[in-house]
């Protein structure tokens, strides 16, 4: 046989296993998102893109991934200053702190919409110190940027500690002993091994964003053309029974996610081969 | 002899200094990294059992009396302890046959399982209402039969499901591909059974991975709010979880119950974090028990 499609082994339960969990896959996720590919071929091309391309769905378009961006750029801030004093420094509470850092991937979205919407609004904890200066959160896409960022907060963190606990010391002790001073050091030796890792954890946190809802319609206001995220936009159009208005957007938006994911996986491939190459 | 320790701790201080900032950087970060948390984590955090108790503790526990909030827990309850074995069940076979075989395909196999976790929530619930909505594929011929699922229990079922298929397969596949085959081969080669070597095994050293996995995939289910949403239909009393019965509450101006049914699922969150705690420690432990045996044996996986 040319083609060896399973190497031979002494355990029992392959064909059993992967049978299983091929045909349960398939069942659960593959064939109903299928579906949705297939409606899709049964709209006309114009209708199509007049939905995909109303002024309604693209001022969301640029909500979503606006504040998306714009959230995956503060987490990488602040994600990599989180993950470096996780790593290198020692404080009182920083296994609490820790922990907790995963606390929107545990944290029912709906929960997280109603407590960021009860602090930012006019009279919330943070809202009342804000609105006077002039700031409005709850109710306004800034609103919708500060859900996003807390939804993407786990993931640089996630990603970039790992790799600042397997940084060999010695490598920076020696730029240290060769002359450079410690902003030297970190530009020139530590960001260059972070990079990748704090790319994947950038474009994990985005593509999280990108398709978030719950934590969002609390805080958004949801105003057409303004406060409007596109999975909202999908919801609305079910709700009115709209279902290849839906659709077709759900078609959009699974698209994006699976060129993110295709994105992340060459980030990830791209950063093992840099590493295996040297 | 002192002077030799001296030395040498002068020397490992050195060293440090040689790789430390200066303590005017170390605090701005710090203070920088605690106060973005506490803006973006503990504060809200902090809210949402503020918000819960503001009428005291009469008014919290008046909240979960309500017969709407009894039904959403069991609702819950129930979609979860349907979607979490049959997860359980799909992890650990498709862990099993990942972990211990070598199969063309394999690699996209493992991308494909996570597709969930990259589909907007809307989109998972969106995926079932076309398939058996009134409008859907299957549609028709379901209400011809009079079987509902979307609007009632099955569709709340199947859109947890989705949404949690890959949490406890993510779990065991990087931990028994680490594992390898080796342990497994010698408790065939002594005799025992296919399932035997499984419980006896594979079983004991998964457990704590496996627990966390389903802890996890349950406070997920519990708490899944979008897809829930879109295949739910919001009937109080029938086809509320929750997080739908968190939203409802709220969009009523009824904050204090909102809160109160919301910090349940807070408190669901934090058991989440603190049991994720407490298994890294104890799989961190026994590893480095181990540690001294697995290096001195050639061959043996890293």
């Amino acid at each position: 046989m040319a083609l060896v499609l399973k190497q031979p082994s002494v355990l029992p339960g392959f064909g059993l296993t992967l049978g299983f969990a091929l045909f349960y896959f398939s069942l659960i996720v593959l064939i109903p998102l299928s579906g949705l590919v297939v409606k899709t071929t049964t709209l006309s091309w114009e209708q199509f893109w007049h939905t995909v391309s109303e002024p309604r769905a693209i001022a969301s378009y640029q909500l979503t991934f606006g504040a998306s961006f714009l959230g995956a750029l503060i987490n990488g801030f602040f994600g990599s200053v989180v993950a470096w004093v996780l790593v290198r420094y020692r404080f009182p509470g920083r296994s609490i702190v820790d922990a907790l850092v995963d606390l929107p991937f545990a944290l029912p979205t709906a929960v997280a919409g109603i407590a960021l919407t009860a602090i930012y609004s006019s009279n919330g904890w943070i809202g009342r110190y804000l609105e006077p200066l002039g700031l409005k959160v709850a109710f306004t896409p800034l609103g919708v940027l500060v859900a996003l960022t807390f939804i993407g907060l786990p993931f640089v963190v996630r990603t970039v500690q790992p790799v600042l606990q397997d940084l060999d010391m010695e490598v920076e002790e020696a730029a240290t002993t060769l002359g450079a001073n410690r902003w030297q050091t970190f530009r020139a030796v530590i960001v260059p091994e972070l990079w990748p890792a704090l790319l994947t954890g950038m474009a994990m946190a985005f593509a999280r964003s990108v398709g978030e809802y719950g934590s969002v319609i609390f805080i958004a206001g949801n105003m057409p053309l303004k406060s409007e995220i596109t999975p909202l936009l999908i919801m609305t159009k079910l709700e009115q029974y709209d279902y290849a208005g839906a659709t077709a957007l759900g078609v959009v938006m699974l698209v994006v996610s699976f060129l993110l994911a295709l994105t992340i996986n060459l980030i990830q491939w791209w950063s093992s081969r840099r590493h295996t190459a040297r | 002899m002192s002077t030799e320790i001296a030395a040498r701790v002068k020397n490992e201080e050195w060293k440090a200094s040689l790789t430390s900032e200066s303590a005017l950087v170390r605090w701005a970060l710090i203070v920088a990294a605690l106060g973005y948390l506490t803006l973006f984590l503990f504060i809200p955090l902090a809210a949402v059992f503020t918000e819960a108790l503001k009428n005291g503790l009469e008014g919290y526990f008046a909240s979960f009396t309500d017969p709407d909030a009894l039904a959403a827990i069991r609702l819950t309850f129930l979609a979860a302890s349907l979607a979490v074995p049959l997860n359980l069940m799909f992890g650990v076979a498709a862990a099993w046959a990942i972990a211990k075989f070598e199969f063309v395909g394999k690699q996209i196999l493992i991308t494909l399982i996570d597709i969930p976790l990259a589909v907007s929530p809307v989109i998972s619930g969106l995926i079932y209402v076309l398939l058996f909505g009134a409008q859907g594929w299957v549609g028709p011929w379901l209400a011809e039969h009079d079987i509902k699922i979307i609007f009632a229990l099955p569709g709340i079922v199947l859109a947890t499901t989705f949404v949690t298929v890959p949490f406890i397969a993510r779990e065991l596949i990087p931990l028994m591909q680490s594992q390898g085959r080796e342990e497994e081969e010698a408790a065939l080669t002594l005799g025992a059974s296919g399932w035997q070597t499984f419980t006896r095994v594979t079983l004991p050293n998964i457990k704590w991975s496996l627990l966390y996995g389903v802890i996890l995939c349950n406070a997920r289910a519990m708490g899944e709010f979008g897809a829930v949403s879109v295949v739910s239909g919001h009937i109080r009393g029938l086809t509320n979880t929750l997080p739908l019965h968190v939203e409802i509450l709220y969009n009523e101006y009824n904050a204090v119950g909102a809160f109160a049914v919301a910090s349940l699922l807070t408190l669901l969150a934090i058991v989440t974090l603190i049991a994720k705690t407490m298994i890294e420690r104890k799989t961190a432990s026994s590893r480095t028990a181990h540690d001294p045996i697995w290096s001195t044996q050639p061959g043996s996986p890293p």
